[in-house]
């Protein structure tokens, strides 16, 4: 006997593209077409898209285990078809356990209920017994922070409310597997900070956990392995910090640009002293360089970049302008070219560079180019948060005691 | 198939119970006559009848009989109820889709719950009726065994019929709409206020809706204190389970597509 939690094998899932037919009127000629022969089954296919195309992975009873992929990779149907709302088309899918889901909180609440009866309801919906809610009820209200308003008609909870008393009855559903599904922005940072560490109590206590997020700090955080999937395809199963620099790494996704714009950004890249890269350690160089080409004159730029954190939190920002440069001209079939140099003192993690041309001394864009490019840092184990600010210890000594204070404080003690 | 599926209906009883809970509760809930209501529609119908009654006794010159009233009363709960669980049964699953896109549970529970909190309205219409006709001192008999029986054709009837056009409504909206329609003229079709012995000849064709003899069953072993018609209420048992079984399978051939098809 194996010991797999999840196994998913071969799986693929077909969706069609287009409307069916969801009223007899629509359905009628259809059906007539089919019967008169052909084109309809044709077409029906040609509209077939994969949502998931042969994804294999397993998952081992206790482990946590991570899901990238950017919009639209097919992330949402793993999850749909683990809890059983949907079937694969093809492939195998086996559970050992009882799966839970946290992915829409406060699924199946009644507006007009109240919050307590809301959590019976909820519960037996995520599959309790009667006993084994009443015996969870008061851990469920005390989580969500919800005491004087538990017998409150939902519908005149706050969104936030809402959502909170939902991930509290989903998060003590106490399930074999769990399947989280970018629900950890629910609520105020307190009540996130307390989402994440019962995350990791869950975790701890030895539950099955499938993540999916687009908060990858926190994935990394909680699931040592994971898996990047792309339209589809599985691309790479293994480390979670190796999975993630795949997902960056693999360059500049192609851009839609704004039509209406008369420049337009073409391209970003982050370098290091030696080339293109997107690691860098703590402390090295960093060289972004923004090109662009005219199409329209503009004679009145500046350009701009900014470098926010994994939370979309601006970390950084500096433009031509600022450094010095006057207003950039750029005639039509003119291209621009520009490198900040500047020193990484960033402390470990991710970072998204984003591009705009402003009209000088306004915030008005002439084009942007959100997350152009991403990096990573490593090192300065030192510090924590965003930036790193070099520190040094200079003093650390243990000396005779300070007297009267002391004192008095030992007295309160004893 | 069948099996597995009543098997998991019955370990996830407590969702069955608590969606059928909600159901009522969210019916009554901010209303002023509360569970009053569940009183209103089979008076309103026995309203009708009395008045359709009375227009026959009219125009036959034969004067209007208790038993006339009695029997339309008996008849009118049983008939609200499977009217209002076949029209909420067909609704269930459309309006809670929130659950049924993102929570996997046994969706089987969501007609059957409309199903149950039409039952909990009908068994109150049941006490008041009781009542009234202990007023009218119908008096009681042997036959009165019957009366689970009955109860239990009626209820797989108006289950069968509730899962079958709840999951047919997620793939094709008209037919809530056809449903409704239905109903609507359901009565004319249905010996409510009437008895299949009116048409003569013709009964046969009125017995032919199941629902008759379960109503007319009704309306023997509690007014009448006779048998009902056996022949005819064995043929509405076997359909009503056979529909409610061929109800089940297909519901659990094609709740995989429920997801993806709303």
């Amino acid at each position: 006997m194996n010991d797999y939690a999840l196994e998913v094998e071969a799986v693929s899932k077909r969706f069609n593209r287009g409307e069916r037919n969801t009223s007899l009127r629509d359905s009628v000629p259809a059906l007539a077409r089919r019967l008169l022969g052909r084109a309809p089954v044709e077409a029906a296919r040609q509209k077939a898209f994969w949502a998931l195309d042969d994804v294999s992975f397993q998952v081992k009873r206790g482990e946590a285990f991570g899901i990238i992929g950017g919009n639209g990779a097919g992330k949402s149907t793993i999850l749909k078809l683990l809890t059983g709302i949907m079937q694969p088309t093809k492939g195998r899918i086996r559970t050992r356990g009882r799966v839970s889901a946290l992915i829409e909180v406060g699924a199946g609440f009644h507006r007009d209920l109240t919050g307590r009866e809301n959590v019976f309801m909820n519960g037996a919906i995520l599959g309790l017994t009667r006993q084994e809610i009443q015996k969870r009820f008061d851990a469920i209200v005390a989580f969500s922070g919800l005491e004087d308003f538990i017998d409150t008609p939902v519908k005149r909870y706050s969104s936030g409310m809402f959502a909170r008393l939902g991930f509290s009855v989903a998060a003590h559903v106490d399930p074999d597997v769990l399947l989280v599904d970018e629900v950890l922005s629910v609520g105020d940072y307190v009540f996130q900070r307390k989402c994440i560490e019962r995350m990791g109590a869950v975790i701890a206590s030895g539950v099955t956990i499938v993540f999916v997020s687009h908060n990858l700090r926190e994935l990394a955080n909680l699931c040592p392995r994971s898996l990047l999937l792309e339209k589809g395809k599985v691309q790479v199963i293994g480390d979670t910090e190796d999975v993630i620099r795949t997902y960056f790494g693999r360059g500049q996704q192609p851009r839609v640009p704004d039509s209406s714009s008369g420049v337009l950004i073409t391209k970003v890249t982050v370098e290091d002293e030696h080339g293109p890269a997107v690691e860098f350690a703590s402390g090295d160089k960093l060289r972004v360089t923004v090109e662009a080409a005219g199409i329209t004159r503009h004679d009145d730029m500046s350009v701009v970049i900014q470098i926010v954190d994994d939370h979309q939190y601006p970390v950084f920002d500096t433009c031509t302008q600022r450094l010095g440069a006057g207003e950039l001209t750029l005639d039509q079939d003119q291209t621009l070219r520009c490198t900040f140099e500047m020193d990484c003192s960033l402390a470990q993690g991710t970072f998204h560079v984003s591009a705009f041309l402003h009209r000088y001394l306004t915030n008005h864009p002439y084009d942007r180019w959100i997350a152009a490019a991403t990096f990573f840092v490593s090192g300065a184990p030192e510090a924590r948060g965003v930036v790193t600010l070099h520190p040094k210890l200079t003093q650390c000594e243990i000396g005779p005691s300070e007297g009267a204070l002391v004192e008095g404080r030992r007295a309160a003690h004893e | 198939m069948i099996i597995s599926a009543l098997r998991e209906i019955i370990e996830r009883r407590n969702l069955l119970y608590m969606l059928t809970w909600r159901d009522i509760r969210v019916k009554y809930k901010e209303s002023v006559m509360g569970i009053l209501w569940a009183v209103m529609m089979p008076i309103v119908i026995v309203c009708a009848g009395m008045i359709v009654k009375f227009a026959f006794a009219l125009m036959s010159g034969r004067p209007l009989q208790l038993l006339d009233v009695t029997s339309v009363a008996v008849k009118a709960s049983p008939y609200a109820f499977i009217v209002a669980a076949i029209r909420f049964g067909t609704s269930s699953l459309i309006t809670n889709t929130d659950l049924v896109t993102k929570i996997y549970m046994p969706r089987l529970s969501f007609p059957l719950a409309a199903v149950g909190s039409q039952l909990f309205d009908f068994t109150i219409a049941a006490v008041v009726v009781g009542i009234f006709l202990a007023f009218a001192h119908v008096g009681v008999s042997v036959h009165l065994l019957w009366l689970p029986l009955l109860i239990v054709t009626l209820v797989l009837l108006g289950a069968g019929l509730a899962i079958l056009l709840s999951a047919a409504t997620l793939f094709l909206r008209d037919v809530r709409f056809v449903v409704e329609a239905l109903l609507t003229v359901a009565i004319f079709f249905t010996p409510v206020f009437y008895e299949p012995s009116l048409f003569g000849r013709w009964a046969p064709v009125l017995w032919a809706n199941p629902l008759s003899p379960i109503l007319e069953g009704f309306s023997s072993v509690v007014i009448h204190h006779q048998a009902p018609s056996l022949p005819w209420l064995a043929y509405s048992v076997v359909f009503s389970l056979g529909l409610f079984l061929l109800s089940i399978m297909r519901f659990k051939q094609i709740e995989p597509l429920f997801a993806e098809s709303i």
